[in-house]
């Protein structure tokens, strides 16, 4: 059926069929399928009205048509980066769309390889020796870092250490995950948008299970203790958790580097662009905690002729098998957003991707500089290296000039009273004379 | 039917892997050229180095060797497997969809709209006061459901540290109520596959926070006697989560909230055709009755006097189930599809599945000793070993049930066709059913053969982990 009110579009019975089916079933009609009591049977009256297809796609595209026609230079942990128009196409064959979690491997070597290349990326870009084909979103995978901390580590303890500056958000999903737990969570304060070492090193001691740190952080600041912060965390035996993303992760300090334990983050700020805080979650760890992981691993093994295949693997540690003893709920995640991010990965390569994370110290230092030659803004704000974004000080009311800016065509995010920050990637670096422009009129 | 899967390694020349195209790019480190200090970089990077148009072999090879929704049918039992509408993406693709969560509200609004309405909509369908669009997967969902129920009994100064959950439940069930803090009271069925009420009765108390129940349970059945199951847990101070992974056997026909439940997560991958895209994403909206919406996650959405829409911090909030807003060019995808089928089409759509479970199952010559069933059904591959049946079922070009679960059917074979199949579709799986079951034991242990990969070791995979191309780089 292709008109609209008389049924599924997707349901290809024709009523002759239908009638051959309910016979063969030996029913007078569908209804007489259902063993519902009538105490609590519906009449099917939702109240919302069937549409055409090109109805459907007319009035999505008119509601959606609301938003305002923006140029973001917003980031704070969701970025947009360009995507190659074949990453779109490729990831976008039905075979990949359509398909589900990889039960049957034998039929999903594409999909199965595909992950498993995902893994080995993030593998190569962290440094440490595993890495999970993908969880919800940055949050969560911080979430269930925290709860991998409890597990692995032996003395009893129960603190986890964020700095100041993570978002609000973020912390919010980490203390849910903690009230399950009965972790609780603490605060580093940060100086001039990095972690405070000395206020730190006062701070841990053995309650401690976990230190979390970002680089860059959500201030675009580029941490410059790392090594420090993950010799503190190993001297007090608790797990060093760094959150980052895989631009960043090509160009900055390599994790393993520095002693970080756990790597989270947003893996989907490469190939899968803006999409309201949709992304797909980061986790590498090292290999001593392999039973632990939370989430689907993709492992290769041989088939029954010694060729290499590719299976899931190591799911007894999974909810389907062992259910309330499995290291995480997680069953369906992002892994179609995981293989977005290897094809992108795959298309820039190794110098591809180092160049896209240079412009975004270069970019931000650029677009810092011109903004700070602006009367009334001082940019950057902290004294330090950046990474797409930073910190603008203004004698006016920030979000007042937020408000203007937003009128001439731009999204900036307000910090504080007299504190505004703008994030520049490849996605918006054509619209910064723009915003320059703007800025000078506004500020 | 003739079927043969693609497979694009050879034996000893190209082998489509990414390892095989690894290059390093050195930094630049302190040059004069160089963006940061030596101290402050990594020192090399190593990844494949592609031209595009191999990429674009390489990808579309793997895609190849992937069997989905559209390769055929796909009747994965709980896993609703539907065809999901190219109409989905389309919608998805706008580029006015493409909006940063930390955009002023005011110049969002027609992303709010779409989740205003959408809000609205599944609690229409479910008979639910209000729902949440956070939680990013079924899950997600259980788990924001958990926390909105601990809540609730926190506050009115409840000390209930129990959930029950039946035998025959999904594993998540007991996962999520583990990672809530809960202690897990599990539920045996009673001889009819449906929730045993003495059991039950015996099971309540002034510790129960909540049953978790799915209906039609993961065999089928509807639980008949629902209603006195909710009065039970209510009478016992507890609450009713509903599991919404079997929604699709029930559109139209019944609803949550009438049947008594308090709290529930929708599978709009599974109920409302968004694509599971290799296993995610997902979403797991989660809807309530008036009671618990002050529990629900911020922010949440709402349409304002002047049909504008803002964010708000319900007043009992449990906080936050996402860093974001949760998967939101999925829940567009749902969006678009509960706008394109309207009421008739959800029923039918209901209608439709229920059907084919049951055509599917008059064809089949194994024995399904539970019904009646609604959207699917659990065969019993009697002495034969489910997996073997599975995987030679593949060698006919259709992709095999659920297997091995629930336990409760020995060598079970869980079976799902959906609404989409037609009749000759599912007289196909039919015929590789019977082809498989009755073939002798030399083919079955020797299944699948027509398929990118012979018989996977699973247990070598275990022992020997390999999981990064790192494995590849010494002697294997």
């Amino acid at each position: 059926m292709t008109d609209t009110g008389r049924g599924s579009p997707y349901a290809p019975h024709t009523a002759a069929e239908t009638r051959s089916m309910l016979d063969a079933v030996g029913v007078d009609d569908e209804e007489a399928l259902f063993d519902v009591p009538n105490s609590i049977r519906f009449d099917g009256q939702f109240g919302i009205d069937a549409r055409s297809e090109s109805a459907t796609r007319r009035e999505a595209r008119r509601t959606l048509a609301r938003n305002d026609d923006l140029v973001s230079f917003l980031g704070r942990g969701h970025y947009a980066h360009e995507i190659p128009s074949v990453v779109a196409d490729l990831a976008s064959r039905s075979e990949f769309l359509t398909s589900y979690t990889q039960y049957q491997p034998e039929v999903a070597q594409g999909f199965l390889q595909a992950l498993f290349e995902y893994q080995s990326m993030l593998v190569e870009l962290t440094g440490l020796e595993i890495a999970n084909c993908s969880m919800h979103d940055r949050a969560t995978a911080l979430g269930e870092a925290a709860t991998l901390a409890t597990r692995v580590r032996e003395t009893a303890g129960s603190t986890v250490l964020v700095p100041d500056l993570v978002r609000e958000e973020q912390r919010a999903v980490l203390e849910n995950y903690a009230r399950g737990g009965d972790l609780s969570i603490a605060t580093v304060p940060t100086d001039d948008g990095t972690v405070d070492i000395d206020a730190l090193e006062g701070i841990i001691d053995e309650e401690v299970v976990m230190v979390y740190a970002e680089n860059p952080t959500v201030r675009g600041t580029i941490e410059e203790g790392l090594e420090t912060i993950g010799d503190l965390a190993a001297a007090h035996d608790a797990l060093f958790c760094l959150g980052s993303d895989p631009v960043a992760l090509a160009l900055l300090e390599e994790p393993a580097s520095v002693g970080a334990d756990v790597v989270v983050g947003d893996a989907g700020t490469l190939g899968l662009g803006q999409a309201y805080g949709m992304g797909h979650g980061l986790f590498a760890t090292r290999e001593d905690f392999l039973r632990q992981v939370p989430g689907r691993l993709v492992g290769a093994s041989t088939d029954q002729s010694g060729r290499r295949a590719y299976t899931l693997t190591l799911q007894t540690r999974e909810q389907h098998i062992r259910r309330e003893r499995a290291t995480s709920n997680i069953c369906t995640n992002q892994a179609w957003v995981a293989l977005r991010t290897a094809m992108h990965v795959a298309w820039l390569g190794p110098d591809g991707l180092l160049e896209l994370a240079e412009d975004c110290v270069r970019n931000a230092r650029e677009l810092a500089a011109r903004v700070d030659e602006i009367d009334g803004l001082h940019a950057p704000v902290h004294d330090r290296h950046h990474f797409r974004e930073f910190v603008v000080a203004t004698d006016q009311p920030a979000d007042a000039i937020r408000d203007r800016l937003a009128k001439e065509g731009f999204a900036v995010h307000a910090v504080d009273e007299h504190r505004l920050q703008l994030c520049v990637t490849d996605a918006n670096e054509h619209a910064t004379d723009r915003l320059v422009a703007a800025l000078r009129e506004v500020a | 039917m003739r079927y043969d899967q693609a497979r694009w390694a050879d034996d000893d020349a190209y082998e489509p892997l990414l390892v095989e195209k690894r290059e390093a790019a050195v930094s630049p480190g302190d040059s004069e050229d160089a963006p940061l200090p030596d101290d402050l970089t990594r020192d090399s990077l190593s990844l494949p180095a592609l031209a595009e148009p191999e990429l674009a072999r390489h990808y579309t090879r793997l895609s190849q060797e992937t069997y989905g929704v559209t390769s055929g049918p796909f009747p994965l039992g709980s896993c609703t497997m539907k065809y999901n509408p190219p109409l989905l993406e389309d919608v998805a693709a706008d580029p006015s969809a493409a909006v940063h969560p930390d955009r002023p509200v005011e110049t969002i609004q027609g992303t709010l709209e779409v989740m205003a309405t959408l809000q609205d909509w599944l609690g229409r369908i479910g008979g639910m006061d209000a729902v949440t669009l956070q939680p990013p997967a079924g899950a997600a969902g259980e788990y924001t459901g958990l926390l909105i129920a601990k809540a609730y009994h926190e506050d009115h100064g409840n000390d209930r540290d129990e959930v029950i959950i039946p035998d025959s439940a999904h594993g998540t069930n007991f996962a999520s109520a583990a990672m809530a803090g809960f202690d897990v009271v599990e539920l045996p069925s009673a001889e009819d596959g449906r929730v045993d009420m003495d059991a039950l009765e015996a099971a309540v108390g002034d510790s129960t926070a909540a049953l978790m129940l799915t209906n039609p349970n993961t065999l089928g059945l509807f639980e008949r006697d629902i209603e006195a199951i909710a009065e039970i847990v209510h009478d016992a101070g507890g609450l009713l989560y509903y599991d919404g992974a079997n929604l699709n056997a029930l559109l139209g026909r019944a609803r949550p909230g009438d049947m008594g439940f308090d709290v529930m997560h929708y599978n709009v991958h599974k109920t409302f055709a968004t694509p599971h895209g290799g296993g995610g994403p997902g979403a797991g909206p989660v809807g309530v009755v008036s009671d618990l919406a002050p529990y629900l996650p911020e922010p949440h959405v709402r349409e304002t006097a002047d049909s504008d829409y803002e964010l708000y911090e319900p007043e009992r909030t449990v906080g936050k189930v996402h860093g974001f807003h949760g998967n939101w060019l999925v829940l567009l995808k749902a969006y678009a599809y509960i706008r394109r089928l309207g009421d008739a089409g959800l029923s039918d759509a209901s209608a439709k599945a229920v059907l084919n479970a049951n055509y599917l199952a008059e064809q089949i010559d194994l024995e399904i000793p539970y019904g009646p069933f609604h959207h699917e059904f659990v065969a019993s591959a009697g002495d034969r070993d489910a997996i073997d049946v599975a995987k030679h079922m593949l060698d006919f070009g259709v992709h095999p049930p659920t297997t091995k679960w629930p336990e409760l059917v020995s060598e079970a074979l869980m079976t799902e066709p959906t609404e989409v199949e037609s009749k000759e579709t599912l007289d196909q799986l039919a015929a590789a059913f019977e082809a498989a079951s009755a073939a002798d034991a030399a083919d079955l242990d020797d299944a699948p053969r027509r398929t990118t990969a012979r018989r996977i070791d699973q247990v070598e995979a275990a022992r020997n982990p390999r999981l990064s191309w790192h494995a590849f780089d010494g002697p294997e």
